[in-house]
């Protein structure tokens, strides 16, 4: 098979020769040309294949014409310059990056280009005198980069960017690093002179630094700390705020009583380390959303027809009864009736049907359907925003934050610390106060300093973090590492039927009827290729391909299927209405089967057969399921009717569940009912659909099969090539809570060292100094090794 | 031995002036992308290669 030189993809329609290179398309090809007239193609150097064949733009961008959108889109607009900043998913590589940051060199209007790799972003800087921005995009997109802009894009605010972490983590470093030098001296106890002389300066510096640290950097555990005494928990921080506390009265008071060096060094060691954790636990896949709605999905405008003049109109501004048209491939923004046209619209998106749904003139049409075909003409019913698909949103599952409700390990077990620890503090101090009354106030507060949960609090982020990270490299993406512990406590898996456990890209094709003959299958093909509907292109690819013939007439009824003609054979190609004839009617040889899609055939009016697609299943489903059961309750939730459910009832383990027909209302009450029942419930799903279900469940996983396409809020994204890991991966995750238990035990045990001589009021400043960092970095080891053994079994599968 | 006071005034004095820097970098966002620079600073030899040949060759300018 030959590939194509630009996009690397199998040329499966055609092979266009080129300049000695082959292309599997005229757009390919026509990229490439604009890229090596302008001295551009070094883009083939840095990587093989790095392109992406670019899209139909046909009256696409038309709403970019209207200045208030634009206007809304754009980050900086003065005299002639603009700046934008689009997001383009196709960015995968780092041909990407040198060709959009060298757009310049095809256009001379635009001043600068600057990607961000991680968030999948450029920012340009133009001059709009020259070029407009509807110019700018058509542009990005006829090299292959298409910007998406959707409802989403307009009127967003610039988010700040949250950067306090690293300026709190800078400074405790920095805090850190001095003071360990400044009280190197002191550690040695050496009696000389001049380093008395000092002693007090150093000190005293000590004390200056160690005040950013405290108010500061540690600011955050205090909050914390407060908000939970507040609510009555006793978190992790509690114990912590109470340490940082305690070690800075206690430093303080030494040094301006001149009783000793205090434990500075401690302090600040104690907040590097533990922001030092929070950073590593903070990692973030800048490139996926997590938390989308239907506005990422939606147009920012549609075309209005008004006194019969087309004006481009911002999806807002729709208002009951306005005339609206929809081109092939567009969605519909709201709730409206079909006027004119043939409408063909495609609902998966909303309830994971996955055949279009034809519709006539006078029927009703639901936001988020997609219209494949020509041109409709609709009038609006309601705005967009209280159309039946947007009103799923205002369901208050949205508006809860799933991770506030949940207890985390860390904070289960610090209850029980904080507890233990205040009491062998109260205890150790009232012992000393009978036998050295002058000791107690001295043992009292080292119980406390020494106790402090220090690496307690790292053992969970870098297990997460680690966790995070080897999933992220084996393209499982989790919004945050607190979703790894959910996905431990997962006792029930409830399953999306189509496209979570089938994929949306290999069909299964069975044909039924009279067999063809070789020419007939020929002129099939050569029919089937003129045509751009998905089913003629999946039958299309499937389909033997010897001598393809052009058709002598080929005519397109959209909606219905092809009609041609080739030689003297007339051949019809479509559905069953379509297809069939007279004689037909009284032929048995045309069986319905309306749950199945199927593409029917006759040749010069005498029905042939039909071609049965089925849904294909994912690779390893079977053995998934067979691997889950044991542990798991399993569930199929389906928006599809029920024409699988024998094939399913074969493949899984008959414990399985299965209901169809479900909305999306349906699929989020089902799993608030299962929540009620005591179940933790994970949800796997892919569309919108879903979004009801995946916001409800504990754990919402999203199957994509590329990543870069965007998908409804969830708590993390499953790339649908390693779908047949996701036991693997809740095995992992159940093993990341033993290991941070297993780090509980390791630190505990180092408190317990610690409190011996903290209890006998033996506690030195150097003694501190060196436990605290010890117990950091050996927890800090520990998690890091264990995760990647426990890991290392993942890779294999 | 006073000398201990001069050399701490320029240790901490050295020591502040990196904390600064870091500080503005931050502020600046060099720290928001950490990944982007690391692949743009291997084009830069590419880059003047390109536009050498540009200006030796006739420069046939293609704009939109």
């Amino acid at each position: 098979m030959v590939t194509c030189y630009h996009c690397g993809e199998n040329c499966i329609d055609e092979i266009i020769q080129y300049d000695e290179k082959s292309f599997c398309c005229s757009g390919c090809k026509t990229v490439y040309d604009i890229l090596n007239d302008n001295d551009l193609s070094y883009y083939y150097d840095l990587e093989r294949a790095p392109g992406n064949s670019p899209k139909d733009q046909e009256g696409k961008y038309d709403y970019l014409d209207n200045a208030d959108i634009v206007e809304k889109l754009l980050e900086f607009n003065d005299l002639n310059t603009q700046i934008i900043s689009l997001v383009i998913p196709s960015i995968h590589c780092s041909s990407c990056i040198w060709i959009l940051e060298n757009l310049n060199k095809l256009n001379k209007a635009i001043k600068s280009s600057q990607v961000d790799f991680p968030k999948r972003s450029i920012r340009i800087s133009y001059n709009c005198e020259e070029l407009s921005l509807k110019e700018l995009v058509i542009l990005l997109n006829r090299i292959g980069y298409e910007p998406s802009i959707s409802l989403e894009n307009y009127n967003k605010k610039i988010a700040e960017v949250d950067r306090s972490l690293i300026y709190k983590l800078g400074i405790a470093g920095f805090a850190f690093g001095n003071i360990m030098f400044l009280s190197f001296p002191e550690y040695f106890e050496v009696q000389e002179f001049w380093l008395d002389q000092f002693k007090g300066l150093f000190r005293w510096l000590m004390f200056g630094f160690s005040l950013p640290v405290v108010f500061y950097s540690g600011s955050d555990y205090f909050i914390s700390a407060y908000k939970g005494i507040r609510a009555k928990i006793l978190n992790i921080d509690v114990p912590i705020a109470l340490g940082i506390a305690v070690l800075f009265t206690r430093s303080s008071a030494e040094i301006i009583l001149n009783l000793g060096t205090g434990f500075f060094d401690s302090l600040s060691g104690l907040v590097f380390f533990l922001l030092l954790g929070r950073y590593f636990q903070q990692k973030t896949y800048s490139f996926l959303s997590f938390d989308r709605d239907y506005k990422s999905y939606f147009p920012i405008a549609v075309t209005r027809l008004k006194n019969s003049v087309e004006e481009q109109i911002q999806v807002y501004k729709i208002k009951k009864g306005d005339r609206i048209l929809i081109r092939n491939e567009e969605l519909l923004p709201m709730d409206a009736i079909l006027i004119k046209g043939k409408a063909s619209i495609d609902y998966s998106f909303v309830t994971g049907e996955a055949d279009p749904v034809m519709k006539k003139s006078g029927d009703k049409l639901f936001a988020g359907g997609r219209q494949q075909g020509g041109l409709i003409e609709i009038e609006a019913l309601k705005p967009v925003q209280q159309s039946y698909l947007t009103q799923l949103w205002s369901n208050e599952v949205f508006s809860k934050n799933k991770q506030s409700s949940f207890q985390s390990l860390t904070n289960k077990i610090s209850k029980r610390f904080t507890i233990a620890v205040l009491s062998i503090a109260i205890l150790s101090g009232l012992f000393w106060l009978i036998y050295d009354p002058s000791k107690a106030l001295n043992v009292f507060t080292a119980v406390l300093i020494i106790a402090c949960p220090c690496a307690i609090a790292l053992a969970a982020p870098f297990t997460l973090g680690n966790l995070l990270r080897i999933f992220g490299r084996e393209k499982f993406y989790l919004k945050e590492a607190s979703v790894i512990e959910q996905i431990a406590k997962i006792d029930t898996i409830v399953f999306d039927k189509t496209g979570t456990i089938t994929t949306n890209k290999k069909n299964s094709i069975s044909y039924e009827g009279i067999e063809l003959t070789n020419s007939e299958e020929e002129i099939l093909s050569g029919s089937l290729r003129a045509s751009n509907h998905p089913l003629s292109r999946s039958l299309y690819q499937l389909l033997k391909k010897n001598n393809i013939v052009t058709p002598d007439e080929f005519l397109e009824h959209t909606g219905k299927g092809i009609a041609s003609t080739y030689m003297n054979t007339s051949f019809k190609i479509g559905s069953a209405d379509f297809v069939k004839t007279k004689s037909t009617f009284t032929s048995s040889a045309m069986v319905k089967k309306p749950e199945k899609t199927s593409v029917h055939i006759s040749s010069n009016n005498i029905y042939k057969g039909c071609f049965t697609f089925s849904n294909a299943y994912r690779e390893g489903v079977s053995k998934l399921f067979e691997e889950l059961r044991a542990k798991k309750d399993l569930i199929i939730l389906s928006g599809d009717n029920d024409g699988e459910r024998k094939n399913l009832e074969l493949m899984l383990p008959r414990e399985t569940k299965m209901l169809f027909n479900q909305q999306p209302g349906h699929k989020l009450e089902f799993i608030k009912k299962l929540q009620q029942s005591g179940k933790t419930v994970m949800m796997v799903g892919d569309g919108l659909n879903d979004a009801g279900a995946l916001a409800q469940s504990d754990v919402g996983i999203v199957i994509s099969e590329d990543i870069n396409v965007f998908s409804p809020a969830c708590d993390g994204i499953l790339d649908a090539s390693v779908f047949r890991k996701l036991g693997a991966y809740i095995e992992l995750s159940q093993n990341g809570i033993k290991i941070i238990k297993w780090a509980f035990l390791l630190s505990l045990s180092y408190n317990i060292i610690g409190l011996s001589f903290a209890v006998t009021g033996h506690l030195r400043p150097v003694v501190a100094a060196i436990l605290m960092p010890l117990s950091s970095i050996s927890i800090v080891v520990f998690t890091s090794v264990a995760t990647h053994l426990f890991s290392r079994k993942l890779s294999i599968i | 031995m006073n000398i201990i006071y001069m050399l701490l005034g320029i240790s901490v004095v050295v020591a502040i002036i990196f904390f600064a820097a870091f500080i503005i970098s931050v502020k600046k966002g060099q720290y928001d992308d950490v990944y982007t620079p690391s692949v743009r600073m291997l084009f830069d030899d590419e880059l003047v290669k390109t536009n050498q040949a540009k200006n030796s060759s006739d420069p046939k300018e293609k704009s939109n």
